[in-house]
């Protein structure tokens, strides 16, 4: 059976430039992660990591700059939010948020890349590969990519250090729960999309998907507000709906 | 894109360093199988000037409109390869790079098997990129051939003096109503002794008369616009705002003395700090007819005190205040209490051995064991830790100084969001790079001397001011920037104008304006250092980051896990 593989995004600037200095040094370390050169570890998008798990990567590295040192100056910062909106994403589509790792390594620490990457991969081989419903890892995908949770993911900070435009700040207790409340919604609501691609029931769909009638049909209610499926028709005094065409937002890259 | 893919794969051995463990012809092999590949070889050094040859050779022959090379580590040798493909009209940025050395046959050295599986998995995914690459232009602008100094202490004087005679003219901004700085207030100067006046005095008369150089004193920086080559300062002059354009900007902004309120019986008269001793000593007005023993104590609020860094320059400024207190009243006792004492080099090891000469007492103590000041019936007593007894040794005193360290400004904090450029951890600015890019802003066209930098002495200050001045030359000089062009683009059709990405963007680069769709964000291309952050924010991921686009990272990642080749 072929290897687990972990696929790492490593920033130009630090991890990157660690990870040649592991090679200069000749240190060893398992072969399972496969490197992409990102600038800034800032740049690497929730919708990108989680994709990864989608095609089937057992657990997604990120790499950036220690904090204070981004050569961006602060996009490492903006990293730990996004990584940690992805994990939550992970978290409903019930994988193991351990699998996406996000470390500081600058480009003198080829020891600590090493070790770090020793350390995830023995983590990675002991869950084995990765395994979840594929419309689960589809709604996550979507999610990631919907407005909401990236206002939120790139807010965050803001929000817990200077407040919102009213002076209010948050504590981490209340942005926690309204990040877990929002993230569950918006998750929630991609899947019931996804399953709309033919006419169902708020009964079937809510048997299919775990989830309580109400919960169901609070989003295709909403759902139906933003315009994003139809009444399809009703059957035996039950309506049934069916999604529109995804529109451009939601869509994955290619 | 319509035009036929054609990529070219050049795998190198790099000697033994990748095919002592890579099994090349393997990844050869395995390459000619790859979707949209015409060509496939492999180069004992695909660097050295045979395989630079074959690289221009393939890419005429096959008409290859991609080349990915396979070998060592973008950081090195990307610009080289990319300068191959220009010289034959390739364009620089249809190049990719595959790391199989450094990242692979270098950690994987024992395994070379799976060494070999890797170097085909990281060909793949950097393939897969490279069908997937934009030929991109580099950009260039113009430069406004003059220089913004902000601070005119002697770093600074010194920066717009050497930027003046290079030609150019120079605005150098002082908050103060008189140019000098720090040293206006310094009584001699070490290790020569001089007197502090006269040595600024020369400086002041060369900056005064320059013609290129021109004063703006009672001044703050208000804001700052631009970017390298186009730079806007507004100022507020006596009350009045004024707008300067330059092409690079040097901060040149000085630290200020630590006061250590609070600390060691600090009252500003008998216990005070060297500034405020060398600046009694200037003036002639400190009574030394009840004064027998003077205490300096070092490291004072430095060290993990208050703050956590060494000042650097208290050890020579005490030693020499000490020395000429001792040479002018050789009656006085003068001791200086010291942890760790810094008189490096010849010049002052010299310096502090004739001051130990004159008779200055020097005293150690462990930093987790301070000297403590107390008062006793109207009298300073210093304990003063004796590591050997010990014990706390009791000092009479009748004047205590402190050596504080030098702190930053504290407008710095507010200039440096203005002007987008870091502070460190002690909130001195940061530095590109301390050993790579010293004295450079990692923005282009900001430059950085003098103690706004970290403490420093004047030889150190006017060295730097000299190195700022004569970085910033250089886009003077040649009158154009050039920027790489991997920066982010904006599709205004997505874009709703939310100005997210404005508030990511650490250099200004990106911006909301009004268009007759309503609020668009635009690039300014120069400005942009391609970090990304922007496009995985876009709320509409209306953004696309050049060179490391959603697609070609999506492209890699999948073809990292999936063996079997998506086109």
């Amino acid at each position: 059976m072929a290897e687990v593989k972990i696929v790492g995004f490593l920033c130009n600037w630090c991890c990157y430039a660690g990870a040649d200095l592991a090679g200069v040094s000749r240190f060893q370390y398992p072969s399972n992660i496969r490197i992409i050169r990102v600038m800034c570890s800032g740049r690497v998008d929730p919708v990108i990591i989680l994709d990864a798990f989608l095609y089937g990567a057992a657990g997604v590295f990120v790499g950036g700059c220690h904090p204070g040192d981004c050569h961006y100056l602060q996009g490492n910062y903006y990293a730990e939010k996004k990584i940690e909106m992805a994990r939550r994403l992970l978290k409903e589509a019930e994988v193991d948020p351990k699998r996406l790792r996000l470390e500081w390594v600058s480009a003198s620490e080829g020891e600590r890349f090493v070790k770090i990457i020793k350390e995830f991969t023995d983590e990675i081989k002991a869950l084995g590969p990765v395994t979840f419903e594929k419309g689960a890892m589809e709604a996550a995908c979507l999610a990631a990519a919907d407005y909401r949770l990236r206002i939120l993911a790139t807010k965050e900070r803001e929000l817990l250090e200077e407040g919102n435009k009213y002076g209010e700040v948050f504590t981490r207790h209340e942005m926690d729960r309204l990040l877990d409340d929002l993230v569950r919604e918006e998750y929630e609501v991609k899947r019931i999309l996804l399953k709309l691609n033919k006419p169902m029931s708020v009964k079937e769909l809510s048997a299919e998907l775990n989830l309580k009638p109400n919960i169901v049909l609070r989003h295709i209610l909403d759902l139906k507000r933003y315009e994003l499926i139809d009444l399809h028709e009703i059957r035996d005094n039950t309506p049934t709906y069916i999604a529109r065409e995804l529109s451009e937002e939601g869509e994955i890259t290619e | 894109m319509t035009e036929e893919i054609r990529i070219g794969v050049f795998i190198c051995h790099c000697g033994i360093n990748i095919g002592g463990v890579v099994d090349v012809p393997a990844v050869v092999e395995y390459a000619s199988t790859l979707p949209n590949i015409v060509h496939a070889e492999r180069n004992l050094y695909t660097c050295s000037s045979e395989g630079l040859e074959s690289i221009k050779a393939a890419i005429k022959e096959h008409n290859l409109n991609r080349v990915t090379v396979a070998s060592c580590t973008p950081r090195t040798h990307e610009p080289l390869f990319r300068a191959t493909c220009k010289e034959v009209g390739l364009n620089p940025y249809l190049f990719e790079f595959v790391n199989i050395r450094d990242q692979c046959s270098w950690v994987h050295m024992h395994e070379p098997e799976r060494a070999t599986e890797k170097a085909k998995d990281l060909l793949r995914m950097g393939v897969a990129k490279a069908a997937r690459l934009e030929p991109l232009e580099e950009l260039t602008s113009d430069v406004i051939p003059s220089a913004v100094v902000i601070g005119a202490g002697i770093s600074g004087m010194t920066a717009a003096l050497s930027v003046a005679r290079n030609g150019f003219s120079v605005h150098l901004i002082e908050k103060e109503k008189e140019i000098g700085g720090m040293l206006r207030n310094l009584y001699r100067l070490y290790p020569t002794d001089e007197p502090a006046e006269e040595f600024l005095e020369q400086r002041i008369k060369a900056v005064k008369e320059h013609k290129r150089i021109a004063l703006r004193l009672s001044s703050a920086v208000r804001a700052v616009e631009g970017y390298v080559g186009k730079f806007k300062v507004i100022l507020d002059e006596n009350g009045i705002e004024k707008s300067i354009d330059a092409g690079v900007i040097i901060v040149a902004t000085g630290a200020e003395e630590f006061e250590p309120e609070g600390l060691y019986e600090y009252d500003g008269e008998r216990v005070i700090t060297q500034l405020q001793l060398e600046e009694q000593l200037k003036k002639g007005d400190l009574n030394w007819a009840g004064i027998k023993n003077v205490m300096m104590i070092q490291c004072a609020g430095a060290r993990g005190e208050v703050v956590g860094y060494c000042s650097r320059i208290c050890c020579m400024n005490a030693i020499k205040n000490a020395k000429l207190i001792k040479e002018a009243h050789p009656d006085i006792n003068v001791f200086v209490a010291h942890n760790e004492l810094q008189a490096y080099g010849e010049v002052y090891e010299l310096y502090y051995r004739d001051a130990k000469k004159a008779g200055v007492r020097f005293l150690r103590f462990p930093l987790e064991r301070r000297p403590k000041v107390r008062r006793s019936d109207g009298n300073l007593v210093v304990d003063v830790f004796h590591e050997r007894m010990r014990l706390d040794i009791p000092l009479e005193a009748d004047l205590v100084v402190l050596s504080v360290p030098l702190v930053q400004n504290p407008d710095a904090t507010q200039l440096s969001k203005m002007l987008k450029v870091p502070l460190g951890q002690d909130k001195f600015f940061f530095e590109a790079h301390v050993k790579l890019r010293p004295v450079d802003f990692a923005t282009d066209g900001i430059f950085l001397c003098g103690t706004a930098h970290g403490p420093k002495d004047i030889g150190e200050s006017i060295a730097q001011g000299y190195a700022a001045a004569s970085r910033a030359t250089i886009p003077l000089a040649r009158g154009y920037v050039h920027s790489e062009p991997i920066i982010s683009s904006v599709n205004e059709e997505l874009c709703i104008g939310c100005g997210i990405c404005e508030s990511v963007c650490p250099y200004g680069a990106i911006e909301v304006v009004e268009t007759e769709e309503g609020g668009r964000a635009r690039v300014t291309g120069v400005r942009c250092k391609g970090c990304g952050t922007c496009g995985s924010s876009c709320i509409k991921r209306a953004i696309k980051m050049y060179h490391f686009t959603d697609e070609q990272l999506i492209a890699q990642e999948r073809a990292a896990v999936v063996t079997e080749v998506i086109s």
